[in-house]
């Protein structure tokens, strides 16, 4: 799916990125904590956050994230929204609640990065 | 280590500057991926590298991040001007957490981070004086 169709399911404002709507995504991870995001979240994977400071722009740099969006009407500051031009993450926002964004986008055919946490190692999909 | 290392660096961390916590991290990770590193081995450092950063500017006055780095092995070593930790075990657990409210809106002081730096190094080691500051080894190694 790319980021248009995205947009789309989400009927979400691209705040960052316009340019970039053709990248291709196929997983994602929806969480607050960035904590948790840098010890679930994979390369390539859309980020599903109410968080809107600037760290989750430094947080999926870290994790070479393909876009964030804001849930709930979240809108990143303008810190935010600078620091996400310099590194080229796009941020889309959308009023949809995280639960029913992640269903929305699951529903569609994105799946989450990893199914669940385990005591040897996360749960991937291709080994489910 | 030494025949391995190919680069080295050391930089500093601005204690309280929120604004920049996470630029050392994007750095080494672009150094790592320079030398030559694999993708598993540049995530693990660049997430270690991404919690340590942000425990400097969220505890101490400074710090600093010494990278030892070869294609097949990274040695992060951070220490900190800082207020140094009493009880090493308990903040090892996961969920136990001193952190600001500040820290809280970022999205980190959840009890994490020296959890995930210990879950994604090879090697892990902690040290702390209260009053004087923490020194923390982690080893990055290819996996084979």
């Amino acid at each position: 799916m790319t980021l248009r169709e995205v947009k789309e399911i989400l009927d979400a404002e691209v705040i960052v990125g316009e340019d970039q709507l053709d990248k291709e995504v196929h997983t994602a991870f929806s969480a607050d904590l960035m904590s948790d995001v840098l010890a679930f979240a994979t390369a390539g994977s859309l980020l599903l956050t109410g968080v809107t400071n600037p760290q989750v722009v430094r947080t999926s740099e870290i994790l070479d994230i393909a876009a964030i969006i804001m849930v709930r009407g979240k809108r990143p500051s303008q810190e935010t929204a600078q620091l996400a031009q310099e590194l080229r993450i796009p941020i889309l926002s959308t009023k949809y609640i995280l639960f029913e964004t992640s269903g929305r986008l699951h529903a569609r055919g994105i799946v989450g990065c990893i199914v669940k946490v385990g005591e040897r190692g996360d749960v991937r999909r291709d080994k489910v | 280590m030494s025949e391995e290392t190919r680069y080295e660096d050391f930089f500093s961390v601005e204690g309280g500057n929120f604004r920049n916590a996470g630029q050392v991290s994007s750095r080494i990770k672009n150094i790592l991926k320079e030398l030559g590193c694999n993708s598993d081995m540049v995530r693990r450092a660049a997430i270690v590298t991404y919690e340590a950063e942000i425990n400097i500017v969220s505890y101490a006055k400074k710090g600093f991040i010494h990278l030892q780095a070869g294609p097949h092995r990274v040695l992060i070593e951070v220490s900190d001007e800082g207020p140094g930790i009493p009880d090493i075990e308990l903040a090892m657990q996961e969920g136990y957490s001193t952190a600001s409210p500040m820290v809280r809106e970022m999205g980190f002081g959840a009890g994490m981070g020296l959890a995930n730096m210990k879950r994604f190094s090879d090697y892990f080691d902690i040290q702390s004086k209260v009053n004087e500051g923490t020194r923390v080894v982690m080893q990055i190694d290819q996996a084979r």
